[in-house]
């Protein structure tokens, strides 16, 4: 029970990381990513790949993995940097459907849809499974606690400041005499560079890395983490990465109650959920339990506090 | 492979490409938002019509019929239920929520008919072969088909009152609806014909490749690539789009490996949208 509840741990661990790129670029900078997807697998493949050929340890390759990851945000930014909302969300779901695709076609390289396994980590037979488990769910969530804080720090920052000013009005930003191609490419390749931790962290956890691991689904369980929690703030990522992991669970655990349905039917029906709650979500909550908070300034009688 | 023979197969793939395409912007005309359900929702046509020709006994016209009804039923019904509501919020909102209603519809697909490839009960005929070139005479069927529903299309936006009423809000949604068009009504029909035409598109390209929950997705790519690269929302820009991506797509695998046909699509999003960001037609609908 304890090593399930550790693993359930790591895993929202890192959908919480996964979902804290995401509101550094989509929250404060107003850029929806949908190809978060293509950041955590070049993280996963990154570390992995690193780990397996050139022994790098897990610091190393998760380095090696964020730099990678936010080479590819910078190169993604500069590319759609002049693209608004409809055209950013095609753009950035394309963009990780051809990381799918290389992954599963690159197989000198990711051994294809077969994956990868066997990818060290640290107290990996050394310890018992138990002890893997709750380490590395302290890993996850010391590394989650640092990003959390870092990302809060910047979100309150003059940067953050003037992240959510591009999100508001590019044009105003502009004219305040910021360069928002440079502040653009900055979140995004900041925001990619934990979402390539958090592949590598992924990659270390379970061993194995496969194409399948990171589809669209991926995506949409941050998305909704993010949604339920709250855009805009840092904690919801973290309220919303847990109720994320509870939902899959509650769901596996309620799919097995089912009966005279096929393994398949379950799984379709688990999936199936998951999209319908994000539906309902963003009809009935769609700030979250956690809204953002905008500060307004005292002198301003127009008396709008909530946005 | 031939470069002339990739330049065939290109068209005749671009034209089975442009119906889905078409659907697309069809609905993105005059909705304004990216409707990424378009996936799941001309698989749901493919089933339909797969039912027709299989369960029923229909041949491939009469089928295709079935499918367009069915996705445009699908489509139009999950737009009213899900996605309306959302628009409300801003096309950003609707457009995350058509991701979930994609993942939802594909899993409704996958309960009911399971994750094994069905086939049609079409007759098979041998390649034609001229001048060195084979032709496979269903592709040449589906491309006349597609011709067709293309045709249909024009003329019911040129010729008939609804085509005029879709023209109308595509062109200015608030001054269309002072003058007395009824925007729920008018996305009824926008989405039943554009999600009619992505079943029909769902249909051949199942006819073509194989028929599972996942027959819609694997040319979702596709699709953007054709509707973007055209102009999103571009009734012309939708077919110039899908030819060019269906012959780019069949000309990159005289290169590259095949697997890779549908990155094409993706980085000629990328290069379109560098120099033209609006697409090569522009977003004008029509």
């Amino acid at each position: 029970m304890l090593d399930y509840l550790a693993s359930l741990a790591v895993f929202a661990g890192i959908y919480a990381l996964l979902g804290l790129g995401l509101n550094l670029v989509w929250g404060l900078g107003g850029m929806v990513n949908l190809g978060l997807a293509g950041f955590f697998a070049i993280g996963a493949y990154a570390s992995a790949l690193s780990a397996l050929h050139l022994h790098f340890p897990l610091v190393a390759a998760s380095f090696f993995a964020m730099l990678l990851a936010a080479a590819a945000g910078a190169l993604l930014a500069v590319v759609t940097a002049r693209l608004k909302g409809d055209y950013l969300a095609i753009v950035t779901l394309g963009f990780a459907e051809v990381i799918q695709l290389i992954a599963g076609n690159e197989i000198w390289l990711t051994n294809g849809t077969d994956g990868l396994s066997a990818i060290p980590a640290p107290g990996r037979g050394t310890l018992s499974p138990l002890a893997f488990d709750l380490s590395s769910a302290g890993i996850v969530w010391l590394v989650l606690a640092a990003i959390a804080a870092a990302f809060g720090r910047l979100s309150a920052a003059p940067y953050g400041r003037v992240l959510r000013a591009i999100r508001e009005d590019e044009m105003v930003a502009r004219i305040a005499g910021k360069n928002v191609l440079s502040f653009k490419i900055g979140a995004f390749s900041a925001s990619a560079a934990v979402m390539g931790l958090a592949g590598s962290l992924y990659a270390a956890y379970d061993g194995y890395v496969a194409p399948d691991s990171f589809d669209v689904l991926v995506t949409l369980l941050v998305v909704l983490a993010l949604t339920a929690g709250g855009v805009g703030r840092m904690q919801g990522a973290l309220v919303g990465a847990v109720l994320v992991v509870v939902l899959t669970e509650g769901t596996r655990f309620f799919g097995g109650l089912l009966p005279g349905l096929s393994a398949l039917q379950v799984a379709s029906l688990r999936q199936g959920v998951i999209g319908l709650f994000l539906l309902l979500l963003l009809r009935v909550k769609p700030d979250g339990l956690l809204p953002e908070r905008i500060r307004v300034h005292p002198l301003d009688d127009e008396g709008e506090t909530t946005r | 492979m031939s470069f002339l023979q990739a330049l065939v197969n290109g068209a005749l793939a671009g034209a089975v490409l442009a119906l889905p395409a078409l659907g697309f912007n069809t609905v993105y005309a005059v909705l304004r938002f990216p409707n990424f359900a378009i996936a799941s929702i001309a698989t749901a046509g493919a089933y339909a019509g797969w039912i027709a020709n299989v369960l029923w006994g229909w041949p491939a016209p009469p089928a295709l019929l079935v499918a367009f009804v069915a996705a445009g039923a699908v489509g139009a019904t999950t737009d009213a239920l899900a996605l309306r509501p959302l628009r409300l919020r801003g096309p950003l909102t609707a457009a995350i929520g058509s991701v979930a209603l994609d993942l939802l519809l594909q899993n409704a697909l996958r309960f009911g008919f399971g994750n094994d490839p069905r086939g049609y009960d079409l007759p098979v005929f041998r390649d034609w072969r001229l001048a060195g070139i084979s032709i496979g005479p269903q592709e040449v069927e589906d491309a006349g088909l597609a011709f067709i529903t293309m045709t249909a299309l024009f003329l019911l936006l040129r010729f008939t009152r609804i085509g005029k009423t879709m023209r109308a809000v595509a062109d200015n949604a608030s001054l269309a609806e002072s003058k007395g068009i009824d925007p729920a009504r008018v996305a009824w029909i926008a989405n039943g014909v554009g999600f009619g035409l992505a079943g029909i598109g769902g249909t051949l390209v199942a006819l073509d490749t194989s028929l599972d929950p996942l027959t819609g997705f694997r040319v979702l790519l596709s699709i953007f690539a054709a509707a973007v690269v055209g102009g999103l929302g571009s009734i012309p820009g939708a077919i110039a789009g899908a030819f060019m991506i269906g012959i780019g797509e069949e000309l990159s695998t005289l290169a590259l490996a095949p697997t890779y046909r549908t990155a094409i699509g993706f980085l000629a999003i990328l290069v379109v949208l560098s120099f033209r960001p609006r697409g090569l037609l522009g977003e004008r609908a029509y």
